[in-house]
């Protein structure tokens, strides 16, 4: 990582009787796509809003480029945001809408109409620059409060779920639109949203966030494969956690008891591995196998099929084990008709003991 | 749904309260160009000689001067004051704040000639009285809660991100108000105008009360009714019933545009 550009140190916001951000620190690195994903109300907004200076923390410090920023006006920071519902000013066209932070700055009005035309132009919008932005479509005005925020040319933008009101092709679109303006303006881009499917598309790395607090941070691979807690395994979801006891260690592996049996995992992570202590592991859905007739291998999960999910060519199977557990299994459509699933009664879930992840928490 | 002959009755009763309404009106228009001295008919010929007679009379000139700069400067007035009240509800949040809203939006639940006589002696006691301000600052009071009304309107309509948006690209907060919430208002601003001048113009009660020999229109009309009836006072009625309600529609068709605007967003 380069030099960080944001520094959170144990920076913490409370509002009047509750804990909205706890202590909370970590750093963003100058040109790094972030995104900061979470369920509702997890601080992920807050977080991004005291970062653009619309909230005040009520501890630690925020440093931009090691300015400490917790007093600066938002309108004296160089943070520009795009927002949810976009906040364009109705009653200016697309090209007066881009040109407001120039005009803010006060730039001259011809040299402002250049680049405000010139950043339409890049964006693609170009020939809509007199338009009024209600009459423009949703990816068009998405367009629009891109070039309205990078006109002035920042070192840091802001998105706070931008992509959330667009239909699902418009979003695919936006966000190869949006990593492609990264990399080519190397700017710090901090993403927030709720979609794993846009955090793990875009961003290098990823922080989660739970009640306040950062769950996990790390690149989208780490997380998806290595969850720290179960939190951050059952919100990554297509993941299979199971919990039970250590039982026994053998070399490098731990025996655990579970109510579906005994299974083997990599004894490396574990948090205590004495016999009888608590243990949960997951296992990823694309990881397992799936097969008709019982396989020779340590960890088996006998099962039934429940119902299948199809998304484009691969497809996810949710089964149900003796115990009534689920257990989901992710593999391509050709796999799967390699399997006679229809008309066997009974499926077995096989995964090597390498595939399975301890949780730390 | 609606059956037809419900939907057809509805209509009807509607028209019916429209036509007890602007009959008389419509009446006091016609009759102010007759030539005829009584209003009866069949009608005589068309006539201007009674707007020439009656706008001829000093007395009503200088009374529709009153009564412009009257309304003029109480629109503006309370179009300010409805502005910072509208705006303080759309932005903060402070205790008793439902106090405030229904002490701002009291006095039109006044009876007028409890809020006459109470304008009159509390002018008095501060040597206000019987002055063109006097009427100017209690039609101040009578419409600073009609602009209250249509301005909050339009800024609940505004998208609470957008001052924050503004403050983000690098606005302070004087010129966020400047460049962004009056332009966002502005048609409710102007509606507001129209609509607190228009009450200005055609309010006796108070005017009435606290105006002493500045008198409005109004004020002149009744002078002039009390000596006789007279085809004079249609062709004044007309005057101000057309003036008055150009401002009205004026004010209607802008809330409906800002309206259609935001919602086509």
């Amino acid at each position: 990582m380069t030099r960080p550009l944001v520094v959170f140190d144990k920076v913490e916001k409370s509002f009047a009787n509750f804990m909205a951000v706890k202590p909370t620190s970590f750093e963003i690195a100058q040109g790094e796509f972030l995104a900061i994903m979470g369920p509702s109300g997890c601080g992920k907004t807050t977080t991004l809003r005291m970062l653009a200076g619309l909230e005040a923390p009520t501890g630690g410090e925020i440093r931009f480029d090691g300015r400490v920023m917790n007093d600066v006006k938002p309108n004296d920071r160089d943070t520009p945001m795009v927002w949810q519902s976009l906040a364009l000013f109705p009653f200016l066209n697309a090209r007066e809408n881009v040109e407001f932070g120039l005009k803010m700055r006060g730039v001259e009005p011809a040299e402002r109409r250049k680049r405000a035309l010139d950043w339409l132009e890049r964006l693609g919008i170009g020939q809509f620059a007199e338009r009024n932005v209600a009459k423009l479509s949703g990816g068009q005005r998405q367009r629009v409060a891109l070039a309205r925020a990078l006109v002035t040319e920042p070192k840091i933008l802001l998105l706070d779920e931008p992509l959330s009101a667009l239909d699902a092709h418009l979003v695919i679109r936006m966000q190869s639109v949006l990593t492609k303006l990264q990399k080519e303006l190397g700017i710090t881009f901090v993403y927030v949203t709720h979609s794993q499917s846009e955090a793990f598309a875009m961003a290098d790395r990823v922080i989660i966030m739970a009640q306040g607090e950062i769950a996990q941070i790390g690149k989208a691979k780490d997380i998806y494969r290595a969850p720290a807690n179960k939190f951050v395994a059952e919100f990554v979801g297509r993941n299979n956690i199971f919990e039970g006891k250590v039982k026994s260690k053998t070399g490098k592996s731990l025996n655990v008891e579970t109510p579906l049996g005994v299974f083997q995992v990599p004894a490396e992570g574990a948090p205590s591995t004495a016999a009888g202590s608590p243990l949960s592991f997951v296992v990823a859905a694309d990881l397992v196998q799936l097969s008709a007739t019982k396989p020779d291998a340590a960890n088996v999960v006998e099962c039934q099929l429940i119902s299948e999910q199809f998304m484009g060519t691969t497809v996810t199977l949710f089964l149900e084990a003796k115990d009534g557990s689920e257990i989901k299994v992710q593999i391509g459509q050709r796999e799967l008709e390699t399997i006679n699933i229809k008309n066997s009664a009974k499926l077995y879930a096989s995964w090597p003991e390498t595939r399975a992840h301890v949780l730390a928490g | 749904m609606k059956s037809g002959s419900v939907k057809l009755a509805l209509y009807a009763y509607v028209l019916l309260a429209f036509i007890f309404i602007f009959t008389p009106i419509l009446a006091s228009f016609v009759f102010s160009f007759n030539s005829d001295r009584f209003p009866s008919l069949p009608l005589g010929s068309f006539s201007l000689k009674w707007y020439v007679t009656i706008f001829s009379r000093p007395e009503v000139m200088e009374a529709a001067v009153t009564s412009i700069i009257v309304s003029l400067a109480s629109s503006v007035l309370a179009t300010f004051i409805g502005f910072c009240t509208a705006y303080t509800d759309y932005r903060y949040q402070f205790m008793f704040k439902q106090a405030y809203l229904a002490l701002a939006m009291l006095p039109p639940t006044i009876p007028l000639v409890i809020m006459a006589l109470a304008m009159l002696s509390w002018l008095a006691q501060i040597g206000l009285s019987g002055q063109v301000i006097s009427i100017i600052i209690a039609h101040t009071v009578l419409g600073a809660p009609f602009a209250m009304a249509v301005i909050r309107l339009r800024l609940n309509d505004m998208d609470p991100s957008l001052e924050a948006a503004a403050w983000n690209l690098g606005a302070s907060e004087w010129r966020t108000m400047r460049e962004v919430v009056i332009p966002f208002a502005m048609p409710s601003i102007i509606a507001s105008l129209c609509l607190t001048a228009a009450v200005s113009f055609d309010e006796f009660a108070v005017a009435w009360f606290v105006s002493g020999l500045n008198k409005t229109i109004p004020v002149v009309i009744l002078e002039i009714l009390q000596g006789n009836v007279d085809p004079q006072i249609n062709a004044i009625g007309t005057f101000v019933f057309l003036i008055s309600i150009t401002l009205i529609i004026i004010a209607q068709a802008l809330m409906f545009k800002g309206r259609k605007e935001v919602s086509a967003e």
